[in-house]
């Protein structure tokens, strides 16, 4: 049994349509090369489904995105991510705006198998209006009506660990996990890039099991991306690249200055991309952000 | 209790934020923002030090974590509560109080952070998203921090996208349980207002000094009751004042009001 994939190997095993699941939160712990893999294909027409940083934005800017389903879309220091902002200002995206809570619901109804699952959230909001959920009463004698989450299947997930194995035994370590466990558990495929891949997680990295926070039934795939979070941050190895993200933001207010940024980081390829954006050097000692 | 000779608005309004959390008990105190956090450590660490508090990371401390820039390792975890754990311990089990700037607040109570004008399938000016705002005001306690008091931010009708639930009976879907709802103070730059008034009504309780019923009306893009007796926001203390430097050793406060007006006393 041998699920490592190269990163062209990977993004082959894509269709445009899809709906995909990118794991992290906002500038932390994103999969940005296998992020980076699907801006530099032909996919198009995506669903994606995240609570999103950068990855998002990126998305948008290339214009892959039909419809995001989001809890947010944020760059904490750079709260406002641009790109997002741009396309969704423009009319260019089919929206379901969610409540962060009720995001992650919604993949473990995929993940359980189940239609929906139910929750006070949302009641009473504009995200219920627009986003057209349904209320379920409860069959017993307290009567009380609750949203349906409804299920959210992913045909694809993609996360970023510290290690994994060939057998798709991953280890994410680091002070929080967010809700990667459960877009894997929501995916029909799951593709996890990690710093390292190691043949066997028991031979290697025995004493770490309990951050194997999805078990290898789950992952289809994995990639090996050494430094593959930058821009964002991978605690404990390396902080978001602050600098970077302010570039990006930054390109969103010139004319043409997304194909401007991507030529001149994004490239052609991944093999080149860390050299382009300052060196593995540089990224690995970027400081962890303070909260 | 001394009062301190010097003292600026932003800190006079973080100690009357504080006074949000006073008694809550074994809850996680959340402060967005550098005032809200500040007066959520401020109420720990002098009348309720019950209340939980995370490092705005993951980790639970029961020494608040001063903010800004400080060593990683500096903050000493007491327990774990990282976002993959959020909504299971603290949110939806009401073990919470958050005190949140919204871009947008309306008579009932309801707040926006999602998007401004336009509609939703094509906003004028995007903004966060609802993030946890829906289930936030569902499910715990919640207060909310102003620091520029004006229509835009008190507007007339209802908010433009509803991302926190309020007391709005025409939003109320019959059969579901709303009873979680708890909004409590909100700290703005000219006055303190609860939701005591008819119906959960917004209401002036205090003013802060100088400052006029007839002004805050006159920010707020509706009517406002008010308390039988309307107080006086008080001045820090120089204990006060030691906690809030403390916590804030690079002065990030100062930059929170426009011009960081000097505070006045009664």
């Amino acid at each position: 049994m041998n699920k490592q994939f190269t990163i062209e190997q990977f993004v082959a095993s894509l269709k445009s349509g899809m709906t995909i699941g990118i794991a992290g939160w906002g500038p932390r712990r994103k999969p940005m090369a296998l992020v980076r893999a699907i801006l530099r294909s032909d996919l198009t027409d995506l669903t994606i489904v995240a609570y999103g940083g950068p990855d998002v934005g990126m998305l948008c800017a290339t214009g892959k995105v039909k419809k995001l389903i989001f809890g947010f879309v944020s760059m904490d220091a750079i709260p406002l991510e641009p790109y997002f902002r741009k396309s969704r200002e423009a009319g260019a995206l089919d929206i379901l705006e969610l409540d962060e809570g009720m995001l992650q619901w919604g993949l473990k109804a995929a993940a359980f198998r189940l239609p929906f699952l139910p929750t006070h959230v949302g009641l009473g909001t504009d995200v219920m209006a627009h986003g057209g959920f349904r209320t379920v009463q409860s069959p017993y004698d307290d009567g009380e009506v609750l949203l349906a989450m409804p299920a959210l299947k992913l045909d694809a997930a993609l996360l970023h660990v510290h290690r994994a194995d060939r057998r798709g035994n991953i280890q994410a370590l680091g002070p929080d996990t967010y809700y990667d466990e459960w877009f894997a558990r929501a995916a029909e495929k799951t593709f996890v890039s990690a710093e390292e891949v190691v043949d066997r997680m028991d031979h290697s990295y025995p004493e770490d099991a309990r951050a194997n926070i999805v078990e290898r039934c789950f992952v289809h795939g994995v990639i090996e991306a050494p430094l593959g979070a930058h821009p964002t941050s991978m605690p404990p190895l390396y902080g978001w690249d602050m600098k970077h993200l302010k570039a990006y933001a930054d390109s969103a207010r010139e004319e043409g200055g997304w194909d401007a940024f991507a030529a001149r980081t994004i490239g052609a390829d991944e093999a080149g991309y860390l050299d382009r954006v300052g060196g593995a050097a540089a990224v690995s000692a970027l400081p962890l952000p303070i909260f | 209790m001394t009062t301190s000779p010097e003292f600026t608005l932003c800190e006079q309004l973080i100690v009357a934020a504080s006074e949000a959390w006073r008694g809550n008990g074994e809850l996680v105190a959340t402060g967005i923002g550098p005032a809200p956090r500040l007066a959520a450590s401020l109420a720990k660490v002098t009348h309720t030090p019950e209340l939980m508090m995370t490092d705005g990371e993951a980790w639970l401390v029961e020494d608040p974590v001063p903010i800004g820039p400080r060593g990683y390792d500096d903050r000493k975890p007491a327990g774990y509560l990282p976002f993959s754990r959020f909504f299971d311990a603290a949110v939806w089990p009401g073990k919470r109080h958050a005190m949140v700037t919204p871009s947008q607040i309306d008579r009932f109570g309801q707040t926006n952070i999602s998007y401004l004008g336009g509609s939703y399938d094509r906003p004028k000016v995007q903004m966060l998203g609802a993030r946890g705002f829906p289930g936030n005001s569902i499910c715990h306690i919640n207060s909310m921090f102003v620091p520029q008091h004006s229509k835009r931010v008190f507007v007339e009708g209802e908010v433009d996208m509803v991302s926190s639930v309020g007391y709005n009976p025409a939003r109320r879907v019959p059969g579901a349980r709303f009873d979680f709802v708890d909004l409590r103070l909100i700290v703005t730059d000219l006055c303190i207002m609860d939701f005591g008034g008819a119906d959960n009504a917004i209401r002036v309780i205090s003013l802060h000094p100088g400052i006029t019923f007839d002004q805050v009306q006159d920010a707020t893009g509706f009517a406002l009751e008010a308390a039988d007796s309307i107080a006086e926001t008080p001045a820090p203390t120089t204990e006060q004042l030691a906690i809030i430097a403390r916590f804030d050793p690079h002065n990030i406060r100062a930059n929170v009001l426009k011009d960081n007006p000097a505070g006045r006393r009664l």
